[in-house]
């Protein structure tokens, strides 16, 4: 495989923005993922983005955020409606080519112009689930019953997970939870969509990221330290959430294995918007909390927006490789109702 | 065509879908329509191309940057180009035939589509100039429709060669 590394990433995220639009939240992030690189959008041989129309409610409102891009001359652009991270995916894939070093990866969504737990509905099969309307987060409560009726793991490890995001949080400045809190405290608080709490799900927020990745000697022109992207790959489960087994993420178990995981990580940066879904995941990825910094951004508890939170994990993973913060990382992105569709990344800095 | 068991085969189903936005036009777009509220139409120009976009976007969708300064434009302006329209469409009720035009407001770089009035179909022409006829002021709202139809104004025609940029 070609070597392709993360060479620059920005983000912005906060709660609704009543004021900007989505291509001026995505503007200001764009020149800043781009500004330490050099390159301008006209210098990248690839571009492509990770929305969703149904965030915004408007048709084709992805082909609009193109203007923060600039492309013309024409460029050559692609746009998947997933999350940014799955975008990042098929960049990876297309400088495997070869005939280009560079590609630009952005996502933006706003999840507040609409109820996001009832958008996220769509996403249901529409002819025997999506009729019944089952939001969101009544969905992860389903999934977050399973996985406490299954042997070993109680409320008090979901509140473990939360106070852990919440303490992480605090040098995050997209964060908009944070806070030193522990789990007797936020059991205390009264249920929200049983088994899971307020505090189990996440915030609503609006933002926009950008990955700038490159290949071979053209990310050490670009980047100090890269963070080279070691593996990555992805897999998606059934349709129905009724067949299969909530209590566990076969497709990243898979993906991981695949990525090349292998059980080692300095840090590891999980796409999981409810708190129980973190459990999920680190039993699928095989790694261990003592060894391994969960989350050290906050993780999706404390910023999620919607088609963004993804991306944001392979940015955050990789920009603590760049800054020396760990050798090893893992980025975790999900997509679909209860973990249905699952990327891994293994990011590392230079041997 | 009927299952093994003898029942009819389920040719459709209707499932409704509602979803209730709160649309945000972004800060650009809401200058301009708080604009046309008070009878104005605000633009917005590049710093890297110099084009005036009305309405104004989040920036420049040539160039990718920000725009930063906000331009006022004139309700004169120039008919580049227009259609003449036979057919009416649903819920739309304007008598036939009737003329869609779209006018390069003077001091913008893009045009507007807007209704043609004041001049029948076989006298309309490319480079007319014309004039936006509002709405009466306590009719005004946060809206492109403030402007009824534009209308003919006693001036030469443009030149061409003024206004093909916008074609």
């Amino acid at each position: 495989m070609r070597p392709v590394a993360v060479v620059s990433y920005a983000q912005h995220a906060s709660a609704r923005e009543d004021n900007r639009n989505e291509v001026e939240i995505l503007l200001p992030v764009l020149r800043e993922a781009l500004e330490p690189t050099g390159l301008t959008t006209q210098d990248i041989g690839f571009t492509v983005s990770g929305s969703s129309d149904y965030l915004a409610g408007q048709a084709f409102a992805f082909v609009s955020a193109l203007d923060a891009v600039g492309p013309w001359p024409p460029i050559a652009e692609s746009h998947v409606e997933m999350d940014g991270a799955f975008a990042l995916y098929e960049a990876w894939v297309r400088l495997q080519h070869g005939d280009i070093d560079t590609a630009l990866v952005y996502a933006f969504g706003k999840s507040s112009p609409g109820d996001i737990a009832r958008v996220l509905s769509l996403q249901l099969d529409p002819y025997l689930v999506g009729p019944l309307w089952p939001d969101a987060v009544s969905l992860a409560a389903l999934q977050a019953r399973a996985l406490l009726d299954a042997d070993g793991i109680g409320e008090k490890d979901l509140a473990r997970v939360v106070a852990r995001d919440r303490r992480n949080a605090a040098g995050n400045p997209h964060a908009q939870v944070s806070e030193q809190t522990d789990e007797a405290t936020l059991l205390a608080e009264p249920l929200y969509a049983d088994p899971l709490r307020k505090h189990d799900c996440p915030p609503v927020s609006d933002g926009a990221a950008v990955v700038v990745l490159a290949a071979g000697d053209r990310a050490r022109e670009l980047a100090e330290r890269p963070a080279w992207i070691r593996g990555i790959d992805h897999r998606i489960e059934g349709q129905y959430v009724g067949s299969r087994d909530l209590t566990v993420s076969a497709s990243t178990r898979i993906a991981a294995q695949r990525a090349g995981v292998d059980g080692r990580a300095d840090l590891a940066e999980l796409h999981a918007p409810f708190s129980h879904q973190e459990l999920i995941l680190l039993e699928a990825l095989g790694l261990d909390e003592d060894t391994t910094a969960v989350n050290p951004s906050g993780g999706a508890l404390v910023s999620n927006p919607v088609m963004v939170a993804g991306l944001v994990r392979i940015g955050e993973a990789a920009r603590r490789v760049s800054a020396g913060e760990g050798q090893r990382a893992v980025a975790h992105a999900t997509s679909g109702p209860c973990l249905q569709q699952n990327l891994v990344c293994v990011l590392e800095a230079e041997q | 065509m009927s299952a093994a068991d003898g029942s009819k085969p389920v040719k459709g189903i209707v499932t409704p879908i509602r979803l209730d936005y709160r649309y945000t036009p972004g800060a650009a777009q809401s200058r301009f329509l708080h604009g046309l509220k008070e009878g104005r139409l605000l633009g917005r120009r590049c710093p890297q191309c110099g084009k005036v976009y009305v309405p104004p976007r989040g920036g420049c969708p040539m160039c990718g940057v920000e725009f930063a300064e906000e331009v006022e434009v004139a309700d004169t302006g120039t008919l580049v180009t227009y259609a003449v329209v036979n057919v009416n469409f649903a819920n739309r009720v304007i008598d036939l035939p009737y003329i869609s035009g779209e006018v390069l407001f003077d001091g913008s770089d893009m045009t507007s589509m807007v209704l043609v009035q004041g001049v029948s179909p076989d006298e309309v022409r490319m480079g007319m100039r014309v004039r936006a006829h509002w709405l009466p002021r306590d009719e005004w709202d946060y809206s492109f429709t403030n402007i009824d139809y534009v209308e003919p104004i006693d001036e030469p025609d443009a030149d061409y060669e003024s206004f093909k940029e916008a074609l």
